[in-house]
């Protein structure tokens, strides 16, 4: 025998179920009174630095379908590549961003949609830079632990060429399953569960 | 945001999480899982500063009767109808460390096991005075609690004759967005736990007991609720201590 090293399991996961949104945006679910707003439905105010810009997309099942019962999360760098967090020790994030947004897909089309800026770009642990990136997590029913990915941004060719997450890619052409391309300030990402171009997802 | 600004922060990368632990993707038992379920490799990255970082949630954000459902929906005088419960216990990472400042959402049905929510069909009646919803902040200690009443199993179309034992859904978040956890408690005692397809997802035995809630009988409340105690454990954080780090990361 040895040592108890002491470590706890992780609690396991389970679905965030049909009713996901009755705990995490009543308001949406239409439970009013209880909290003032849902929380992450505003991520930037009028003072807020950097590019506005929208991102909007789908999350789409094995058969083609978008979920319209899901709900979509993104954290992500301010303007100058900084995390509104106290475990960032490289200086300190716009006060005006709050980095983290979260939105329930539409019941009709199934499509979420973040108001947000552009974020720099931070660093790899060994110093080489990563692309601007906007990190998601979905949960939905049928989605048994939450489903992390990245989203980049097409205009970034330069940047998303040398960053290190997308260079761990081995299928290169599956790189562009995390690249959301630009029409005017609106990138459009679309998330796809299976299938052919199902999205890198990640555990990170 | 944080209430906790005078504590070192942690920028350690986070476990890698068990994933035999966990339920795989695609479970055919839970039907729903079949075509939302990921078929490819997940891709594994060491964690970064996008990912050892996440939101934190400071007190201001919470009502006064954020953490009580009896009471958080009702009308004036008024009380949701039930058996009331205390909801107790403690947020700690794998090495057993509480985590302060955790914000944990919770929701669930009412005492018949009816959702207030409009896709929801069983037949069961809604309590005019109960919403399902609340939420809390850990302390110091990394403790939360609330009161509610206990809801009620209900039917779910998967196979013919399937039902969801009583359980709350908890989502949590911790320090770093790879720790963000959805997940639910069930109650000691309960048979229809272990006919459930939604918590056999979870292929481990002792994994499941992790999600079942004991009665707490030294925290009961006399003449008014009991208590049952429920820890949630997030994924923990290596030292940093002989990490290779850049200079001024
Ligand atoms: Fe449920």
């Amino acid at each position: 025998m040895v040592q108890d090293l002491g470590y706890l399991k992780e609690s396991p996961s389970q679905t965030a179920g049909p009713y996901v949104h009755i705990g995490c945006t009543p308001n949406f679910a239409g439970i009013t009174g209880v909290y003032d707003t849902d929380l992450g439905t505003v991520m930037v105010n009028d003072r807020t630095l950097g590019e506005r810009i929208t991102v909007r997309g789908r999350v789409i099942d094995g058969a083609g379908a978008p979920l319209k019962d899901a709900l979509v999360e993104i954290w992500q760098a301010d303007a100058a590549g900084l995390y509104n967090s106290p475990s960032e020790l490289r200086g300190t994030a716009d006060p005006n961003f709050t980095g983290w947004g979260r939105c329930p897909t539409s019941a009709d089309d199934g499509i979420f949609t973040f108001e947000t800026i552009k974020p720099g770009r931070a660093p790899y642990k060994d110093g080489r830079r990563m692309a601007p990136h906007i990190t998601f997590w979905i949960v939905a029913r049928g989605i048994n632990i939450g489903l992390h990915t990245r989203m980049y941004f097409a205009d970034e060719a330069e940047a998303n060429a040398e960053d290190p997450l997308l260079a761990r890619i081995e299928h290169r052409h599956r790189v562009a399953t995390l690249v959301a391309p630009r029409e005017g300030s609106v990138y459009t990402f679309d998330i796809h569960l299976q299938g052919d171009k199902e999205t890198v997802f990640l555990d990170i | 945001m944080s209430d906790f600004s005078n504590q070192k922060p942690e920028t350690g990368a986070f476990f890698q999480r068990d994933r035999a632990w966990h339920a795989p993707a695609l479970t055919p038992g839970y039907k729903t899982s079949v075509l939302r379920s990921p078929q490819k490799a997940l891709l594994s990255l060491d964690g970064t500063i996008s990912e050892i970082t996440g939101p934190v949630f400071g007190h201001s954000i919470l009502g006064e009767l954020d953490n009580d459902l009896i009471h958080n929906f009702a009308k004036p005088g008024e009380s949701a109808i039930g058996e009331r419960i205390i909801v107790h216990g403690r947020v700690l990472d794998e090495r057993g460390q509480p985590v302060r400042g955790a914000l944990l959402e919770f929701w669930q049905a009412n005492a018949g096991g009816r959702y207030r929510h409009k896709k929801e069909t069983y037949l069961a009646p809604l309590d005019p005075n109960f919403g399902g919803c609340g939420r809390a902040i850990t302390g110091e200690d990394g403790s939360y609690r609330f009161r509610t009443v206990k809801p009620g199993p209900y039917p779910w179309p998967n196979g013919v004759n399937d039902w969801r034992p009583a359980h709350i859904h908890f989502s949590i978040f911790g320090h770093g967005f790879a720790q963000r956890l959805i997940t639910q408690m069930y109650f000691e005692g309960d048979p229809m736990i272990w006919k459930c397809p939604i918590v056999t997802t979870i292929p481990d035995r002792n994994a499941i007991e992790q999600l079942i809630a004991p009665l707490d009988w030294a925290n009961t409340i006399p003449m008014d609720a009991r208590a049952y105690k429920f820890d949630i454990v997030l994924r923990g954080r290596r030292s940093t201590l002989f990490e290779n780090r850049m200079e001024g990361n």
